[in-house]
């Protein structure tokens, strides 16, 4: 099990559920978050005065899949996600080592 | 601008006799005086409950403006200013601004003193105050609503920092005596009337006034905590844009009021004519200074500010104010685009100066309202650049000085800003206890 976490342009976000669902992920977990990366910040001007915006709004996307669909989950993300532009985000896979589902008990992939 | 209307409507009294046997064939029907009185006492009833909305249009502005932890303090400031502005030009503002003619000093000082009083109930005819021009009441209320319109310009200005009951007691100074005192040198037949001052419906007596109290107020009390530092401005956002536009639109809706019942009369084509040539050049001015504000923020900062666009229509209607009867609807344009673009640098030039001022009343009503006061000068031949410019600089100093000793006094004795902390912490809670958005909470 490998759990996913990816960032992207909050209006991205339905593109890659849409994405993600046919890769056959059946769930996932999404938050609002705010952060910099290699975009970091731009610059605004409120009556007048210029302010600098350090923290740009993003959506993090958490999924936790199985082994075998981790590739498929990437690409799905990584194609719907993609502008091309600076600011598209970031994807991170870290290991899972255990999982359960809270109503049956069940562990390991039959959780997720 | 009372007295004068005071002649016209005289002999308007006389013109029955003159008409009646058909003998001024370019006056071919009479208005009765009856019809003229209450058609004059409807303008005032009518403008007078536009401008009162004026006090909504001012504390939805103020309100979106400010940040959510003071949105309740600066309702409870509108809502307490308007009263005592009511109770205190009842108390003796009206008689000081308008002495009819009775001076203690002559065209300075009004010699009529104490409260505001109205007609009998079920008066006639015979009976009424001046049969030549409206109701008492209806003229009362409609310059009490004026008298309520000058304070509010004042609070949107200090917001944020300041105390509550201070600021009230400068309202009643200022709406007891600074704003009638002066009133009644120019609406009242006084010295800068004598002098050939034209001030239609205020952009000096009204906004300009409020807009110099305000800006020695806020240099009295200082920025707001973290408003300027280290040589930079820091934006402080307004919490509710909303209710700000909202608050706009309603101010330019009761503007037509505002300026309309300026007019003073409704009991002739002339006059019915000239009211709605008002509301016209009143709400070109007030689209110019708002797309002017649009595509000068546009140009300049790359985005258009929506909160400059909304001190550009202000800024439009200050403007016209001064005089909004003979400008042409293209001269009312360019008057109010060039106030939008006043209030636009006027907005930097008051944060390069390190003044706070939380909504930008003093380019709107000050600054627009200097400018909307010389504009007279382009299209009414009366009016000549030196009395406009000698009326401009009375009111300044005048109000400078007295406002400048209240706020001093209040800052001495019971002191006008609230604690560094409690201003951090929102003057909702600390002054309150009462929050403007609890909906999460609850």
């Amino acid at each position: 099990m490998k759990l996913i976490i990816a960032t992207i342009k909050p209006f991205k976000l339905e593109e890659v559920r849409e994405a993600l669902t046919s890769a056959g992920v059946t769930g996932m977990m999404v938050t609002e978050v705010k952060g910099y990366g290699a975009q970091s910040g731009h610059t605004e001007i409120y009556r007048g005065a210029e302010y600098s915006v350090n923290f740009v709004p993003k959506v993090r996307i958490e999924v936790v899949v199985s082994d075998d669909v981790v590739e498929a989950a990437m690409s799905a993300i990584e194609t719907a996600a993609k502008t091309g532009k600076i600011g598209d985000g970031k994807i991170f896979v870290l290991p899972v080592e255990q999982a359960v589902r809270v109503r049956t008990g069940e562990t390991g992939n039959d959780a997720i | 601008m009372k007295l004068r209307t005071l002649a016209l409507t005289a002999a308007l009294v006389a013109m029955p006799a003159l008409g009646f046997a058909q003998d001024t064939p370019e006056i071919p029907v009479d208005v009765p005086t009856d019809v003229v009185w209450i058609f004059t006492t409807l303008l005032f009833l009518i403008a007078g409950f536009l401008v009162f909305f004026m006090a909504c249009g001012f504390a939805m502005l103020e309100a979106g403006l400010v940040r959510s932890k003071n949105v309740t303090m600066q309702l409870t400031k509108n809502m307490g200013l308007f009263g005592f502005a009511c109770l205190m030009y009842y108390l003796i503002g009206y008689n000081l601004m308008y002495p009819l003619g009775t001076w203690t000093v002559e065209g300075v000082l009004s010699g009529i003193w104490g409260v505001g009083l109205v007609e009998a109930v079920g008066v006639g005819a015979d009976g009424v105050d001046d049969y030549g021009y409206a109701s008492t009441a209806s003229d009362f209320y409609f310059q009490m609503m004026f008298c309520a319109a000058t304070a509010s310009i004042v609070s949107g200005a200090v917001a944020e920092r300041i105390k509550l009951w201070p600021f009230l007691i400068f309202v009643i100074v200022l709406t007891g005596v600074i704003y009638p005192l002066q009133g009644s040198w120019k609406w009242g037949g006084g010295f800068l009337d004598e002098a050939g001052f034209l001030d239609f419906a205020g952009s000096t007596v009204v906004h300009s006034v409020g807009g110099w109290a305000a800006l020695v107020g806020v240099i009295i009390l200082g920025p707001r905590i973290g408003k300027y530092k280290d040589g930079a401005v820091v934006p402080i956002m307004g919490s509710n844009l909303p209710l700000a536009t909202l608050g706009v639109f309603i101010l330019w809706l009761g503007w037509f009021g505002f300026n309309g019942g300026s007019q003073l009369a409704m009991g002739s084509i002339g006059d019915i004519a000239d009211v709605s040539r008002i509301f016209m050049n009143t709400n070109m001015a007030a689209a110019a200074g708002a797309l002017a504000a649009l595509i000068l923020t546009s140009v300049l900062y790359g985005k258009a500010d929506l909160t400059m666009v909304l001190n550009g229509a202000l800024a439009g209607l200050v403007s016209i104010t001064a005089e909004p009867l003979t400008p042409t609807l293209a001269m009312a344009i360019l008057i109010g685009a060039i106030g939008g673009i006043i209030v636009v640098f006027g907005v930097t030039l008051l944060d390069k100066l390190k003044i706070d001022d939380v909504v930008g009343a003093i380019p709107v009503h000050l600054f627009a309202g200097i400018w909307g006061t010389i504009a007279v000068v382009l299209t009414n031949s009366d009016a000549s650049i030196g009395s406009q410019l000698y009326g401009i600089v009375v009111y300044a100093v005048v109000t400078v000085v007295l406002s400048g000793i209240v706020w001093f006094i209040l800052k001495a004795t019971m002191g006008i800003r609230v604690s560094e902390e409690d201003e951090i912490a929102g003057l909702d809670t600390t002054e309150l206890g009462m929050e403007g958005y609890d909906i999460a909470k609850s």
